[in-house]
């Protein structure tokens, strides 16, 4: 099905690929014409697939539950805020904030994005096959930043329990954040995420891991006990 | 929030369809500033004349035009909505004097080839108003405003203009402009408002006196000016924009063959020719691009 945002406006579409009849057998639609809107496929719940061709604005795929989108373009702050499930595909660049306090699911950019990618991520893995901007990972709760190109200035400033993986340089580390040893369940992880964006699985030995250093935030595993 | 637009024209080609496309992206930036907008477009230049922009609170355009003939010989004037565009070879020091005694007009901008607009009100109808659709030119850069540091007046609006041929707006605000105002006010450095974004254009005049670039002054800014910004800057020659290390403002980048637009967000641009063939790209924090003759 084709929705042309020159002919629809936002809202019917958005509406469109929120209400979509679970007994129908539609599963695949193309939007055109995005024109750099906000907030394109905002809230899909369904197990569909949705294509746009175009460059997208703020918050797009926002809130994402089990759909597959793909962009065939840029897009603008916020790609994938906030996701739950399913798989955002971003072939060309993102700018600021992308994925965004992320719940779940899997967010791949092709290109570059700008600052503060997976800030406060909550468990979406996300893979950006250039560099990120600077502070990304920033306070980052959960889940996985996979970056095959270079960081910008305090990556995984404030971290907590998400990992970073980089094959790249980083220009400075934030705030509690240092490398780790990847140990063998590291990179079972890495390898099922680079397969994921049909990145050659030899690329492992390139990248290196970090993560918290755990001295900032208030949990020290030896007080287990005591919380 | 408040929207920022600019676009230089490489192909002379499209130098009659320059208002046309400022209005798309004036009128899609509208959502990021309704309280006030304005524009500045360059045209080429008029050996040995000068335009003097003018914001007028009387309707009496013929009344204004007698009297400032009779001071000043050579005068043309242009009434659009609001505003007075003013030509004559007289030179700004002693032009300006004269400005001064019509309490009626105050100049919103000067140069050779700068025309600068600006009113209260909703981008959509400031743009209608001005008919910028019908303007032709080389390079021009739009703001669309929401107020934060002073109040909905004209005189708050944007683009800033401190110097010949100048213009500056702004994205963001700066917390040290009150210092920043006295020291360049003491230099010499007209400031007429109580906008943080006049001191940064003054900021940028003060540095093209010194005599140095456009590019060598943003620089100097990033360590001089304290607060959030996006600046996109114009001169006679062409445009710059610079983004704080932070970089919290945000701003998009098109380059074609034929021009470059810088916007906000990329809604702005998409209504230009080929932008979707365009390089695209975020300006990056600290770093000063610019683009022009």
């Amino acid at each position: 099905m084709n929705l042309n945002l020159k002919k629809e406006s936002l809202r019917k579409v958005n509406e469109t690929l929120q209400s979509i009849d679970r007994k129908s057998n539609k599963k695949i639609f193309k939007i055109s014409n995005p024109d750099g809107n906000h907030a394109i496929c905002a809230g899909l719940k369904d197990e569909i697939e949705v294509t746009i061709d175009g460059h997208t604005g703020y918050y797009c795929a926002g809130m994402n539950m089990n759909a597959n989108i793909i962009v065939n373009g840029n897009v603008g702050t916020g790609v994938a805020e906030n996701m739950m499930s399913g798989t955002v595909h971003v072939k060309g660049n993102a700018s600021q904030s992308a994925g965004a306090t992320a719940h779940g699911g899997t967010l791949i950019i092709d290109g570059d994005t700008s600052s503060r990618c997976g800030i406060s991520m909550k468990g979406i893995d996300i893979i950006v096959k250039g560099s990120v901007g600077h502070m990304s990972a920033f306070m980052a709760q959960s889940g996985n930043l996979v970056i095959c190109g270079d960081a910008g200035d305090a990556l995984g400033d404030s971290i907590y329990e998400a990992n970073i993986f980089i094959k790249g340089k980083v220009k400075s580390l934030g705030a509690d954040c240092e490398e780790k040893k990847m140990n063998k369940k590291d990179q079972n992880i890495l390898r099922s995420l680079l397969k994921k964006a049909s990145i050659n699985e030899s690329e492992i030995k390139n990248f290196k891991m970090y993560g918290s250093a755990r001295k900032l935030y208030n949990f020290n595993i030896d007080n287990v006990s005591e919380y | 929030m408040c929207g920022i637009v600019g676009i230089y024209l490489k192909n002379k080609k499209y130098n009659s369809q320059l208002g046309k496309f400022l209005t798309g992206m004036m009128n899609s930036m509208a959502t990021r500033g309704p309280d006030s907008a304005g524009f500045a477009i360059y045209s080429s230049e008029k050996k040995k004349k000068y335009k003097y922009s003018v914001c007028s609170n009387t309707d009496q355009v013929k009344e204004i035009s007698k009297k400032l003939s009779k001071q000043v010989k050579d005068i043309k004037v242009k009434s659009i909505s609001d505003h007075l565009i003013i030509e004559t070879a007289m030179k700004p020091k002693k032009f300006i004097e004269i400005l001064k005694n019509h309490d009626e007009l105050s100049l919103v901008g000067y140069g050779s080839c700068i025309e600068i607009f600006k009113q209260v009100g909703n981008p959509k109808d400031v743009v209608k108003n001005f008919s910028l659709e019908k303007f032709s030119g080389s390079h021009a850069i739009g703001h669309t405003r929401m107020a934060t540091e002073s109040a909905i007046t004209t005189d708050g609006s944007h683009p800033y203009s401190t110097g010949e041929d100048e213009c500056l707006v702004h994205n963001g605000s700066l917390s040290n402009h009150n210092n920043l105002r006295r020291s360049l006010q003491k230099k010499g450095i007209e400031i007429k408002s109580l906008n943080d974004t006049e001191v940064a254009a003054g900021y940028i005049s003060n540095g093209l006196i010194d005599k140095k670039s456009l590019k060598e002054t943003l620089l100097d800014g990033l360590k001089d000016l304290d607060g959030f910004y996006t600046f996109i800057s114009g001169t006679k020659n062409g445009m710059a924009i610079v983004r704080d290390e932070i970089a919290c403002k945000p701003a998009v980048v098109a380059e074609t063959k034929d021009y470059v637009a810088i916007a906000s967000e990329f809604q702005a641009m998409a209504h230009l020719p080929n932008v979707n063939s365009a390089k695209i790209f975020e300006p990056e924090p600290g770093k000063v691009y610019s683009w022009g003759k």
